[in-house]
């Protein structure tokens, strides 16, 4: 930013020696100094590498590489001046919207919802836990997990007997162990694990079955969860790598993986819970527009966030409008009162605004029913209709002094000389208003209204805080209503509000729709308002 | 002046690979953390718990006494209630979680379906808690949880303005008239309904959510529909258009009305109790009178403690959970932090000499627990805006609303 002083005879001579002393090629403090920072800077980076490379997320490790070795060659080479002030920002921009639509994205083509949020593994890990049982009618014994070199093993208490076993070893009773009460003080040959070292080995542990006799399959296994108490158990599934497929041993049924749904299915078409994601495509688009349980609300719901966006752009710019023109005629006294007065409501946090105008819209103790309408018990925020004006009434009130801020500024630098000379010229006041005044305002607020539409179009907070979408849709079968603008219908149909069950891919889709949908309108508004820019 | 802004650049980007690094790396760092957990912190052992600020310090009595005898160091995280059933779904899938959670029993069937909580084998000790608490965390024959206390709704009745709440809705509502206060009765409903704090006068008409089967376990098919469900709604309706039930009397409405001493009787939940007693209004529980005849049973609902499934500390997760949550000190300290009925039986008979906890668990004898299987996420949102809408006059055919919504709610089971 040094280039913007006016370059004397001096500084150009100057040119030459800074060069010298750039501080991409010598050791000065300032060269030292960026040195620090990039050893952090590459600290950091080689942190998460590690950890990417440990867990084996190689996306992550690839992106954390390139964005490395992208970012040292910025800061270390001389040729790249103009990149040295855009890597930030650009690795925002990457890593905070790119990899946040794409993720997006990639979540819309998936079956990620109730019922499919694990992976594969997992799905598989949970089955089988499910499906391990306690051998029912058997008993529960006195437990100590016990070692013998590296081989872990159980020993248990049975008739005031002490048995030991591991894995491959069958319980066997052993002579000469100690028993304290219930518990096993010692046992010939095994070393006894404290609670501490359970701890330490506890997912063996867990893992550890060991036979109670020879007949595994018709005795089952010991196996303990505390580490002090023994149960049999038996697996009801068993998983086969090779097929990929769970067998019942009880009744021989098997569910093989369905990689299209993310579930094991068996041959009649009975499924097995929990299933996992997986890629299903266009799915959720297909069910956004095609699924009647969906594509009636969507349409509906739709409409009113168009006609909610503009209108709330609308009334709230020209209420914010007339009243900064008013509050600009220097002929009113006490301007400075009134427009404090007028920013009030834009100091108040928006949710509680309108989660304190919920309160007041109440159709029988709200303060709008029972003070200013004289206790008539109109449903503010039940009829569908009402409840459409209640919410943009709302938005009026919180939007309009934003739109009095921007309009008074914009007001403030339009030059007085025009104004006369129009009036010289003959004007009447509308005229000056509509011919001066009005044009070079809007080239001011024109991309303020673009982005205040884009704000409006996603104002979720008001909806929320208000009315949560209600009334809801009588006919609809989606917890989705009257007032229900697109984002918070994502909201409801992704199943974060507990009324639906969650299916986060159906609700990433909608979302990429939104995002297609305002980055559409904004691109075009931009574009008539620099038309309309160049006309001037 | 140009070093200034390269050293101002170079931190930026020093921050933007740290955003970048917590931001983009979650399941890495989480798979890497998952690793170091067994293997080394393991070795130290440790246990992390979401618990809301109301069972705080019961927990925190606990983890202090299984810390100083195993030496398994146990972090208490404070969440807000609201979230844990959203932020455990998320964040079990990705390796991160706690190890153990506070929950309530209803979330069991979501959980097992999507594959986030383990199992845990109580043995023997099984027998020593209150039987519907451990129904309630039961699903496919096997628990889930350990539960730890049991809350119902019940006719919580201002003592100074009736003196015994009748058999029958019809005589309650009398006996409330003639107490001459501004409602004879309170429920809230609000614009969406409460379904939850309405379903004992439901069942008193015979109209269970889902049909149960004879073990008590409930049945995937709906069992609110029919002529019984009908003359709920036209009793909805009728009590709508006599003025005794009201949308807008939601649950602040409500409390703050009864604490006013404005009714003799209301329908709520121990949650509610300390309003009242604060405003030195003295009160007594009885159970719900019955609407249509039959017996009005509400929802049992039931808190406890989850086990993450893909917790690397499973072990120890349930040896504190069974060992140390599950004995009598811990069982009466969390009653004592949340006002509910013990689920340990020992614990239970401890606090029964209150005369309010003594009136909700005979409440609790015609309960019925909560459905926890995985169909019910499904019934809430129309079920109870069909009672609102019933209630506020939008749907004007009340049988016909109700018939409506029970095949909304079957076009969602089945798809």
């Amino acid at each position: 930013m040094t280039d913007v002083s006016p370059r004397t005879d001096e500084r150009v001579k100057q040119k030459e020696p800074r060069k010298v002393f750039s501080q991409a090629t010598n050791w000065g403090p300032g060269f030292l100094t960026k040195l620090i920072l990039m050893a952090a800077v590459n600290a950091l980076g080689l942190y998460v590498l590690v950890n990417a490379y440990t867990a084996g997320s190689w996306v992550v490790f690839g992106g954390m590489a390139l964005i490395l070795v992208a970012v040292d060659y910025v800061y270390f080479s001389k040729k790249t001046l103009a990149l040295k002030y855009l890597t930030p920002g650009l690795v925002f921009l990457l890593v905070f919207q790119i990899f946040v639509i794409l993720y997006t994205g990639y979540v819309a083509l998936t079956n990620y919802g109730a019922g499919h949020m694990v992976n594969k593994s997992q799905a598989i890990d949970a089955i089988l836990m499910q499906n391990t049982r306690r051998v029912e009618g058997t008993a529960q014994y006195p437990l100590a997990v016990v070692r013998n070199g590296s081989d872990l093993g159980f020993a248990i208490i049975e008739n005031d007997e002490v048995f030991v076993g591991t894995a491959d070893q069958p319980l066997e009773a052993v002579d000469g162990a100690t028993i304290d009460g219930t518990r096993i003080a010692e046992v010939p040959g095994w070393e006894i694990l404290s609670m501490g070292e359970v701890t330490e080995n506890q997912t063996d542990v867990l893992a550890l079955r060991v036979p109670i006799s020879d007949d595994y399959e018709a005795d089952g296994a010991i196996g303990t969860q505390t580490g002090t108490t023994g149960f049999v158990f038996r697996s009801v599934l068993t998983y086969d790598d090779s097929s990929d497929a769970l067998t019942n041993e009880e009744t021989g049924t098997v569910y093989t993986a369905n990689g299209s749904t993310g579930q094991f299915e068996s041959a009649d078409g009975e499924t097995l819970n929990p299933g996992w994601r997986v890629f299903v495509g266009l799915d959720n688009f297909k069910d956004a527009f095609g699924d009647g349980r969906y594509a009636g609300p969507f349409v509906k719901v739709l409409v009113w966030t168009f006609a909610f966006a503009f209108l709330s752009v609308a009334t709230t710019f020209l209420l914010g409008m007339v009243l900064a023109m008013t509050m600009n005629d220097e002929r009113m006294r006490g301007r400075k009162f009134y427009r404090t007065i007028m920013l009030m409501p834009y100091a108040f946090p928006a949710f509680m605004t309108a989660f304190l105008f919920a309160g007041l819209l109440n159709t029988k103790y709200g303060f709008f029913n029972e003070v200013l309408f004289g206790g008539a018990a109109i449903p503010w925020l039940q009829d569908p209709w009402l409840a459409k004006l209640s919410v943009l009434f709302v938005n009026l009130w919180m939007g309009f002094p934003y739109m009095f801020l921007i309009c008074t500024g914009a007001l403030q630098s339009i030059p007085s000389d025009m104004n006369e000379a129009a009036r010289i010229d003959g004007a009447n006041g509308f005229k000056v208003w509509r011919y001066i005044t009005m044009p070079q305002l809007m080239i001011q607020v024109t991309p303020l209204l673009i982005s205040s539409f884009a704000f409006n179009f996603n104002n979720f907070n008001l909806i929320y805080m208000l009315t949560n979408g209600g009334p809801r849709f009588e006919d609809s079968s989606v917890p989705v209503g009257s007032t229900d603008i697109l984002i918070s219908m994502v909201y409801q149909i992704s199943g974060l509000s507990g009324e639906a069950s969650r299916n986060f891919g159906l609700a990433s889709a909608m979302s990429i729709i939104i995002f297609i949908i305002v980055g559409a309108v904004s691109a075009y508004s931009f574009k008539r308002s620099r038309s309309m820019e160049g006309a001037q | 002046m140009r070093r200034g802004i390269s050293i101002l650049t170079a931190a930026g980007l020093a921050m933007t690979l740290a955003a970048c690094g917590g931001g983009s790396s979650d399941d890495s760092t989480s798979g890497a953390a998952e690793e170091t957990t067994a293997s080394e912190t393991g070795a130290s052992g440790s246990l992390t718990i979401w618990v809301d600020d109301n069972r705080e310090v019961a927990v925190t009595d606990a983890a202090k006494a299984y810390e100083d005898a195993t030496g398994t160091t146990v972090d208490v995280v404070v969440k807000d209630f609201a979230n844990i059933r959203a932020d455990f779904s998320a964040q079990v899938p990705t390796g991160e979680g706690p190890d153990i959670t506070v929950g309530a029993h209803d979330w069991l069937g979501g959980f097992v379906k999507d594959g986030l909580v383990a199992p845990i084998e109580f043995g023997d000790a099984l027998a020593d808690f209150n039987t519907v608490s451990t129904d309630a965390f039961t699903y496919d024959g096997q628990v889930y949880g350990l539960p730890y206390a049991i809350e119902n709704v019940a006719v919580i009745r201002n003592t100074a303005l009736a003196d015994s709440t009748p058999a029958t809705f019809d005589e309650m509502l009398a006996k409330g008239k003639a107490a001459g206060t501004k409602y004879p009765f309170l429920i809230q409903v609000g614009d969406e309904g409460d379904a939850y704090t309405m379903y004992a006068f439901q069942t008193s008409f015979g109209a269970p959510v889902f049909v149960q089967n004879d073990d008590g376990s409930y049945s995937s098919e709906l069992g609110l529909g029919g002529e019984n469900g009908n003359n709920f709604a036209q009793w909805l309706q009728d009590q709508a258009t006599a003025g005794v039930l009201d949308t807008n009397i939601t649950y602040d409405v409500a409390v703050d009305a009864f604490s006013k001493g404005e009714s003799p009787y209301i329908v709520g939940g121990p949650w509610m109790i300390s309003a009242f007693t604060d405003a030195g209004i003295d009160v007594a529980v009885d159970p719900i009178p019955s609407a249509g005849g039959e017996t009005a049973s509400p929802f049992v609902g039931v808190q406890g403690f989850y086990v993450n499934a893909n917790s690397q500390n499973q072990l120890t997760a349930t040896d504190f959970l069974v060992n140390y949550l599950g004995t009598e000190d811990s069982q009466v300290a969390l009653y004592e932090a949340g006002d509910r009925v013990p689920a340990l039986n020992a614990a239970a008979d401890a606090v029964s000499d209150d005369p309010i906890v003594a009136g909700f668990a005979a409440a609790a004898e015609n309960a019925v627990p909560m459905p926890s299987i995985p169909e019910m996420d499904s019934v809430w949102s129309f079920w109870g805006v069909t009672e609102a809408n019933i209630i506020n006059g939008t749907a004007t055919d009340a049988p016909a609303a109700w018939t409506e919504m029970v095949s909304n709610i079957q076009a969602e089971l089945d798809k």
